[in-house]
C-alpha cells in the first residue's frame, strides 16, 4: 500500500509541529523518519495512523483519501515506542486482541484464532511465553510481542514509532536486523520513526530527515551519507568538525586558502576558492605529526579514546576557532606507531569533505584532496 | 480528623501496591526503628485497643447469651436492612462513582476544581449534618421530597431513606480510589486497541476497565463497610421503625441506651468481624491482581 502526504499540516497551540509538507512512500517501501526530538516526525507517523488529525492537508492510501477515516478503519499496524501491551491480558491474549475484536461476521472462529496466534508467535520466537503476562517480558521480548499484535489484522502497512528506543544497545541491533528481515519477508509498507541516524542508516530503503515540521532531506542512506543536502543533515549525522574561514589576498598569503588566523587549508586544483564552513567528517581526516602542504591545521590533544575497532582522537584547535571540539578517528595500527599523549599538538589533514559556502545556503561544494595527497607524496 | 477520612487514607488503593516493608541497605534519612515504633504505638492506642477492648466486653457472656443477643428478631431485620441498603448503596455509588471519576480525569470543564473538591464534602460535613439536611429535604415538604410525593415515592423514614444517606456518606470512597489509577492510565494502551479496530466500547470494556477494576472493586467494598456503620446520617432520615427501618449500628445505640455494654458489644462485634472478613478479602483478591498486572 503506497501512502501520499499531500500538504499535511499541524498545529499544537503556538507550536507549529508540522509546516505543509509533501511526502510519497512506495509500495512495499521501508522508509525510516530521522529527525531530533520535536522535528515533527512522531507527528507525521501519528497522523498517517489516525491517531492525530492534520490541521490540513491530505493523506492518500494506494490513491485514496483517507483523510477523514478513523484510526481503527485505517487498518494499520500501529506499534509504540513503549510497547502498550494490555497488561492484564496474556501474550496470546493481546496477540489474538485485534482479531477477538472484529465483528461477528468476520471473526475467525476460536480454534482459527488459537491457531493464526500461534503462528505468529512463532513468527516472533516467543511461543514458549504464550501464557506470560507482560510484566514478566523483557522489554525486546515485549516490543516483539506488540508487532506481532499488530501483525495479527494482516495490515498491509507497519508504523513503528521510535520502536527500539527504550531498548538497550545490543536489543537493538538484534531486533532491528530481525524488523529488517520481518519487512522483506512479508512485504508490507513500513515507516518508522528514530531519532537515531545509525539505526535510520541501517535499516531504511529511504531516510527522510525531519528538522522543525521540514522535511530536510529525503534519500536512501547512500545517497544521504554521500550528498547531505543541508547543514543541519551533514550535522545531524553526526561526526563532524567544522573549519570557518575566508579567503585572503593580504600578501604573503597564497590566495587559494580557505583561512583563519594562521590555520589554513588549500582548495584542491579545479575549485574556486570561496569563503564558507568546512564539513569535515572523523574519519576523512588523518592526524600527523607535521602539516602538509595541502593543510595547516594545528591541535591539541585532548583526550584518546579506544572503542572497538578504531581510535577517537579528542582535539582542541590550537590558535585558531572552531564552535565544537574536533573528533578523528584512527586506526589501531596508526595509533600504535604514533601512540599520542594528552597535551601533544598534531596536524589535522582533510581528505574528503564539503563546503558550505555564505551564498549559496543549500548546495555544498564537495572537495577532496586524497589526489593532491598522493601527488605531493609521489613528488 | 474524621475516622471516615482515617478509613479512606489507610486503606487507599495505592497504599496496598506497595504495602510490604523492607529496610535495604542503608537508607537516605535515618530513624526507621523510632518511626516504626511510633507508628505502632500509634496504631495499638488508637485502633487495636480499643478493639480488644470490645472483644473482651462480649468475652464476659456466654456462647448462648451472646447467640441469642445477636440473633434476636429485632437485630436481625435490622442486619437485613443494613445489608440490603448498603449492598444498594455501595452499587449504586460504584456506577456513579466511576462516571464522576471519569468525567474528573478525562475532561475539562469549568467548575472542575470545585465539583473535584466537593467529593470530599461527605468526608468533611458532619455526619449529623447531613442527615438533618437530607432528612428535611427528602421530608413530604422538602423540595425533592414534594416531588417523589407526587410520584408515589416516599424517601424520608423508609428504607429508601437509608439508602440515601448511604449514598451520601460513600461517594467518595469509590471516586477517590478510582480516579487516580484512572489518571495514570497510559493513552496508548487505548491508542493501541483503537488501532485494532477495537470500537469504542470494546476498549472501555477490554482495555480500560480491567485496569481500573481492582480500585472499583475496593472503593465499592470500602463504600459498603462504610455504610454498614453508618449511624449519624442514618438515624435522622430513617424513621427508626422496629423490624422496618432500623440500622444495626441504632440497635447498638439502643442497647447501650438500655445499659446493656455486654449486648451492644455483642451487636457490634458482629459488624466489625463482617467488615474485617470482607475488608480481608477484598486485599487478597486485589493483591493477586494487582502482582498478575505488576509481575512479581
Amino acid at each position: 500500500m503506497s501512502i501520499q502526504i499531500k500538504q499535511i499540516s499541524k498545529q499544537f497551540g503556538d507550536f507549529q509541529a508540522l509546516k505543509p509538507l509533501n511526502l510519497t512512500i512506495n509500495e512495499g517501501e521501508l522508509v525510516g523518519l530521522l529527525g531530533p526530538s520535536g522535528s515533527g516526525k512522531t507527528t507525521l507517523l501519528r497522523i498517517i495512523a489516525g491517531l492525530e488529525t492534520a490541521d490540513q492537508g491530505q493523506i492518500l492510501f494506494s490513491g485514496k483519501d483517507v483523510t477523514q477515516l478513523h484510526v481503527r478503519d485505517r487498518k494499520v499496524g500501529f506499534v509504540f515506542q513503549h510497547y502498550a501491551l494490555f497488561r492484564h491480558m496474556t501474550v496470546a491474549e493481546n496477540v489474538a486482541f485485534g482479531l477477538d475484536v472484529l465483528p461477528k461476521q468476520q471473526r475467525p472462529s476460536k480454534a482459527s484464532i488459537k491457531q493464526q496466534v500461534a503462528e505468529l508467535l512463532d513468527k516472533v520466537q516467543l511461543s514458549h511465553l504464550a501464557s506470560r503476562y507482560p510484566a514478566q517480558l523483557s522489554g525486546g521480548q515485549k516490543q516483539r510481542i506488540a508487532l506481532a499484535r499488530a501483525l495479527a489484522m494482516q495490515p498491509r502497512m507497519l508504523l513503528l514509532d521510535e520502536p527500539f528506543g527504550a531498548l538497550d544497545a545490543k536489543v537493538r541491533k538484534e531486533l532491528r536486523r530481525w524488523l529488517r528481515n520481518l519487512h522483506d519477508e512479508l512485504g508490507f509498507t513500513s515507516v518508522f520513526v528514530t531519532h537515531d541516524q545509525e539505526e535510520a542508516l541501517e535499516v531504511s530503503d529511504r531516510v527522510v530527515v525531519m528538522s522543525q515540521g521540514q522535511i530536510e532531506q529525503e534519500a536512501t542512506p547512500q545517497d544521504l551519507y554521500q550528498q547531505p543536502a543541508s547543514r543541519f543533515v551533514y550535522d545531524f549525522l553526526g561526526g563532524v568538525n567544522v573549519f570557518e574561514g575566508e579567503v585572503c589576498s593580504t600578501a604573503g598569503h597564497s590566495n587559494n586558502r580557505l583561512q583563519q588566523g594562521k590555520a589554513w587549508v588549500a582548495f584542491p586544483d579545479g575549485h574556486k576558492p570561496q569563503a564558507g564552513q568546512l564539513y569535515l567528517r572523523s574519519h576523512e581526516l588523518s592526524l600527523s605529526n607535521q602539516p602538509s602542504a595541502t593543510a595547516h591545521l594545528p591541535l591539541t590533544i585532548k583526550a584518546v579514546s579506544l572503542i572497538g575497532a578504531e581510535v577517537r582522537v579528542e582535539l582542541e584547535p590550537l590558535d585558531w576557532q572552531s564552535p565544537d571540539l574536533w573528533e578523528v578517528v584512527i586506526s589501531h595500527s596508526h595509533y600504535n606507531n604514533w601512540q599520542p599523549q594528552r597535551g601533544d599538538t598534531c596536524f589535522a589533514q582533510p581528505q574528503a569533505g564539503q563546503l558550505f559556502t555564505k551564498n549559496k545556503e543549500n548546495q555544498p561544494l564537495a572537495l577532496n584532496w586524497t589526489k593532491e595527497h598522493l601527488l605531493i607524496k609521489t613528488a | 480528623m474524621t475516622p471516615a477520612n482515617q478509613l479512606s487514607k489507610s486503606f487507599t488503593y495505592k497504599s496496598l501496591i506497595s504495602k510490604s516493608f523492607k529496610v535495604t541497605g542503608r537508607q537516605v534519612l535515618p530513624g526507621f526503628a523510632l518511626s516504626l515504633g511510633i507508628s505502632l504505638l500509634f496504631i495499638s492506642l488508637v485502633l487495636l485497643l480499643p478493639l480488644s477492648g470490645l472483644l473482651i466486653q462480649t468475652a464476659g457472656m456466654s456462647w448462648a447469651d451472646y447467640w441469642a443477643v445477636v440473633t434476636d428478631p429485632r437485630v436481625m431485620a435490622s442486619y437485613q436492612v443494613t445489608l440490603l441498603m448498603a449492598l444498594g448503596a455501595s452499587l449504586l455509588n460504584g456506577l456513579v462513582g466511576l462516571l464522576v471519576a471519569w468525567v474528573l480525569v478525562r475532561y475539562t470543564f469549568p467548575g472542575k476544581r470545585l465539583i473535584d473538591a466537593l467529593v470530599d464534602l461527605p468526608f468533611a460535613l458532619p455526619t449529623a449534618v447531613a442527615g438533618i439536611t437530607l432528612a428535611t429535604l427528602f421530608s413530604a415538604s422538602g423540595w425533592y421530597g414534594q416531588g417523589l410525593a407526587k410520584l408515589g415515592i416516599q424517601v424520608a423514614y423508609t428504607p429508601l431513606g437509608i439508602l440515601i444517606a448511604m449514598l451520601f456518606t460513600s461517594l467518595p470512597f469509590v471516586v477517590r480510589n478510582v480516579q487516580p489509577v484512572m489518571e495514570d492510565l497510559n493513552s496508548g494502551d487505548e491508542e493501541a486497541a483503537l488501532s485494532l479496530s477495537a470500537k469504542d466500547w470494546t476498549v472501555f470494556r477490554r482495555v480500560i476497565f480491567p485496569a481500573i477494576w481492582p480500585a472499583l472493586v475496593m472503593g465499592v467494598v470500602l463504600s459498603f463497610i462504610r455504610s454498614l456503620g453508618e449511624f449519624g446520617a442514618v438515624i435522622f432520615i430513617a424513621g427508626n421503625m422496629p423490624y422496618l427501618s432500623e440500622v444495626t449500628s441504632l440497635m447498638i445505640f439502643v442497647r447501650l441506651q438500655e445499659f446493656d455494654y455486654a449486648a451492644a458489644s455483642a451487636i457490634a462485634s458482629v459488624i466489625l468481624m463482617a467488615s474485617l472478613l470482607l475488608l480481608f478479602a477484598v486485599n487478597v483478591w486485589q493483591t493477586r491482581y494487582l502482582k498478575r498486572l505488576k509481575g512479581n
